[in-house]
C-alpha cells in the first residue's frame, strides 16, 4: 500500500510511520498546515528548514508531546495520534529532544537505566551504549553536568537507544555544538541504522542533513516546499525551498526540472 | 546544665519535626505541588491509628503496620485523582485544593472524634520511662526512638531515591517531566508513587506525635503543617537530610526559647525560620550543594 505522498520513491510495503494532513497550532499560531510524510523502514528521513519552520512542532507532535488540531499520526499500521508521549515511547516511537534535556541530576549511568527502564525488548543496553560510545563507561558516575555539549548529546542518543526504538526522532542534534563535533555524531549513525532502526530527524544545518539522509523534506512556514531523495535536488532547489523564494512556493517533485 | 538539656531534647525533637517535613519536601520538590493539608494527614494517620487499636486491640506499635500501608495508598489515589486533576490546570487551583482537603480532614475529624484532644498510649513500660544524665538531663526513650525512627526512615528514602528503579524516576521526573515521559515513563504514576511516600511518612509523624503529645482535629494545621515548614524552609528545599538538620535546629530553637520562658517556645523556633528566610532563603543545605 504506497500511498500518493511517498515523494515518488518506490519502497515497497507500508511506510513504519505515516504523517497524514497534520495541522498544529501554537495559540494562534499555525505551526504546521496539513503536513504529511511517509517514513519507511530502514530510512534516514531528515526535515530540514529554517527557524520557525515547523520541525521540531513536527517532531514533537510526532513523539506525542504536542495534539494536532487536525490531522493524524500512524505507526506501523495503527493510529496513535491520540497516545500519550509515554505509550508511543513503549510501542518504539522514542526521541533525543532538542537540547539534549538530560537529566541533569542523574549521572550518566542513571540516565541511560531511565532510559532502559521501560525499553522494548532489542538489541540495545546500557553495555552496547558502552561499547558503542566507549569513553562513556569511565565516566558513568559523573554527573551530567560535568559533560561537553557533545558529551551530553552522546549521552541523549545513548538513553533513546537503549529504549529499542523502531524509529528514533532526532531533534537539532547539532545545535550549540561545534561543526567537528557534529560530524563526529552523525558519523555514529551508520553503526546505529546497522540495528536495524529507522531515523527521522530534524535539521538546521541543510548540508550535513543532505550527506546523511536518505530522503528529505524542506518545511517553509508550516508547509512543505521541497521533497525527495538528496541526489534528486539541487542545490538551488534547496535554497529556494529553504528560504522560500520566487517559484518554490509550490512542492517540487524530484525529475522536474531545476531552473531557478 | 539546662541549656544541655535543652539542646538534648531540641534535636531528639528534630527527629519528630522530620518526619513532619520530609513528605512536604518531597511533594514540592517532585511535582511542585505545596500540601497544605500535609499536616492534617498526619493528624488524621493519629485517628486512624486511635480508631484501629480501639476496634482490633492490636497492640498500639502494630498500628503502625496498618495505618502507614493505608495512608500510602491514600496518597497514591488521591494524588492520581485529587492533584492531578488539579496540577492539570494550574498551579493556583493546586493550592485551593489543598486548601479544600485540609478544611474537609480537619472538619471531618472534628465531626467524628470532636474537638478534645486525644493521646495515643504507647502501652509499653520502656517508651514512658525516661533515663537519666546526672541530676538534670532527663530523657524520654520515646524521644529517642522517634529519632532513630527518623533517621532509619531518612536513610531507607536516601537509600530508595538513589539506588531504586522507581527511586530514578522520581529523581528523572523532577527534574524534566517531558524528558522523562520521552523515555516512557508515566509521570503521573511517578507522581503517585511520591505521594504515597509523602504519606506514608507524614502518617509516621501523625501517630508519633499522638504518642509524644496529644493530637486534636486543627493540630495538623495550627502545630504539625508550621513545624514541617518551617524544617523545610531551614533545611533546604528538596534535601533529604536538609529536612533532618531544619527540624534539629527548630527543635533547639524552641527547647532554647522555652528555657527563657516557656511562651517563648514557638516563637524563638519562628524566629529562626524567618532569620534563614532572609539570610538564607536557599536553606542551610541547598540542593545545588548537596548533588
Amino acid at each position: 500500500m504506497t500511498g500518493p505522498r511517498n515523494g515518488g520513491r518506490a519502497e515497497p510495503g507500508t511506510p513504519l510511520l505515516e504523517v497524514r494532513d497534520l495541522t498544529v497550532h501554537h495559540g494562534q499560531l499555525r505551526a504546521l498546515d496539513a503536513i504529511s510524510l511517509q517514513v519507511f523502514p530502514g530510512e534516514v528521513y531528515a526535515i530540514i528548514g529554517a527557524n520557525g519552520a515547523g520541525k521540531s512542532t513536527l517532531l514533537r507532535t510526532i513523539a506525542g508531546l504536542h495534539h494536532p488540531s487536525a490531522g493524524s499520526v500512524w505507526f506501523d499500521g495503527a493510529d496513535v495520534t491520540g497516545l500519550r508521549p509515554e505509550r508511543r515511547a513503549g510501542q518504539g516511537i522514542v526521541m533525543v529532544p532538542e537540547g539534549r534535556r538530560l537529566f541533569e541530576s542523574l549521572s550518566v549511568e542513571e540516565n541511560l537505566q531511565v532510559g532502559a527502564a521501560y525499553a522494548r525488548p532489542g538489541p540495545w543496553t546500557i553495555e552496547r551504549v558502552y561499547e558503542t560510545f566507549g569513553w562513556l563507561r569511565e565516566r558513568r558516575r559523573q554527573p551530567t553536568a560535568q559533560l561537553s555539549g557533545g558529551e551530553q548529546q552522546t549521552v541523549a542518543i545513548g538513553r533513546a537507544l537503549v529504549a529499542n526504538p523502531r524509529v528514533l526522532l532526532l531533534d537539532e542534534l547539532s545545535l550549540g555544538l561545534a561543526p567537528v563535533v557534529v560530524q563526529r555524531i552523525y558519523g555514529m549513525l551508520p553503526e546505529i541504522l546497522a540495528t536495524g532502526l529507522t531515523v527521522l530527524l530534524v535539521e538546521q544545518d541543510v548540508s550535513q542533513a543532505l550527506r546523511v539522509a536518505s530522503h528529505i523534506q524542506c518545511l517553509l512556514e508550516g508547509r512543505t516546499t521541497l521533497e525527495g531523495r538528496p541526489a534528486d535536488v539541487t542545490a538551488d532547489q534547496v535554497e529556494a525551498a529553504y528560504f522560500g523564494l520566487a517559484g518554490a512556493a509550490p512542492a517540487r517533485q524530484p525529475g522536474e526540472g531545476s531552473e531557478p | 546544665m539546662v541549656w544541655v538539656n535543652a539542646v538534648i531534647q531540641g534535636v531528639l525533637i528534630g527527629g519528630l519535626y522530620a518526619l513532619f517535613a520530609c513528605g512536604l519536601s518531597l511533594m514540592f520538590g517532585v511535582m511542585k505541588v505545596v500540601n497544605l493539608a500535609h499536616g492534617d494527614l498526619a493528624v488524621l494517620a493519629g485517628y486512624i491509628a486511635i480508631g484501629v487499636i480501639a476496634v482490633t486491640h492490636v497492640p498500639v506499635l502494630w498500628s503502625f503496620v496498618i495505618v502507614v500501608p493505608v495512608m500510602a495508598v491514600l496518597g497514591y489515589v488521591v494524588q492520581r485523582t485529587m492533584i492531578q486533576g488539579a496540577l492539570d490546570r494550574s498551579v493556583l487551583t493546586t493550592l485551593m485544593v489543598m486548601l479544600g482537603l485540609s478544611f474537609v480532614i480537619e472538619n471531618g475529624l472534628l465531626q467524628f472524634f470532636t474537638a478534645n484532644t486525644r493521646g495515643i498510649g504507647t502501652g509499653l513500660s520502656l517508651l514512658t520511662a525516661s533515663f537519666s544524665i546526672g541530676s538534670q538531663i532527663q530523657i524520654a526513650y520515646l524521644l529517642v526512638v522517634i529519632f532513630a525512627t527518623a533517621v532509619v526512615v531518612l536513610l531507607g528514602l536516601q537509600y530508595f531515591l538513589s539506588r531504586s528503579k522507581y527511586g530514578r524516576l522520581i529523581r528523572a521526573v523532577a527534574d524534566d517531566r517531558e524528558a522523562a515521559q520521552l523515555a516512557g515513563a508515566d509521570y503521573r504514576h511517578v507522581f503517585g508513587i511520591a505521594a504515597a511516600i509523602a504519606f506514608a511518612t507524614v502518617a509516621l509523624g501523625g501517630i508519633a506525635y499522638g504518642m509524644y503529645s496529644q493530637i486534636y482535629p486543627t493540630a495538623g494545621t495550627d502545630t504539625i503543617l508550621l513545624f514541617a515548614f518551617a524544617a523545610v524552609v531551614i533545611g533546604g528545599l528538596g534535601s533529604l537530610w536538609g529536612t533532618l538538620l531544619g527540624g534539629v535546629v527548630l527543635g533547639v530553637a524552641q527547647q532554647i526559647g522555652a528555657q527563657i520562658s516557656i511562651s517563648d517556645e514557638a516563637l524563638a523556633g519562628f524566629i529562626v525560620f524567618l532569620a534563614v528566610l532572609v539570610l538564607r532563603p536557599q536553606g542551610l543545605i541547598s540542593r545545588r550543594a548537596q548533588s
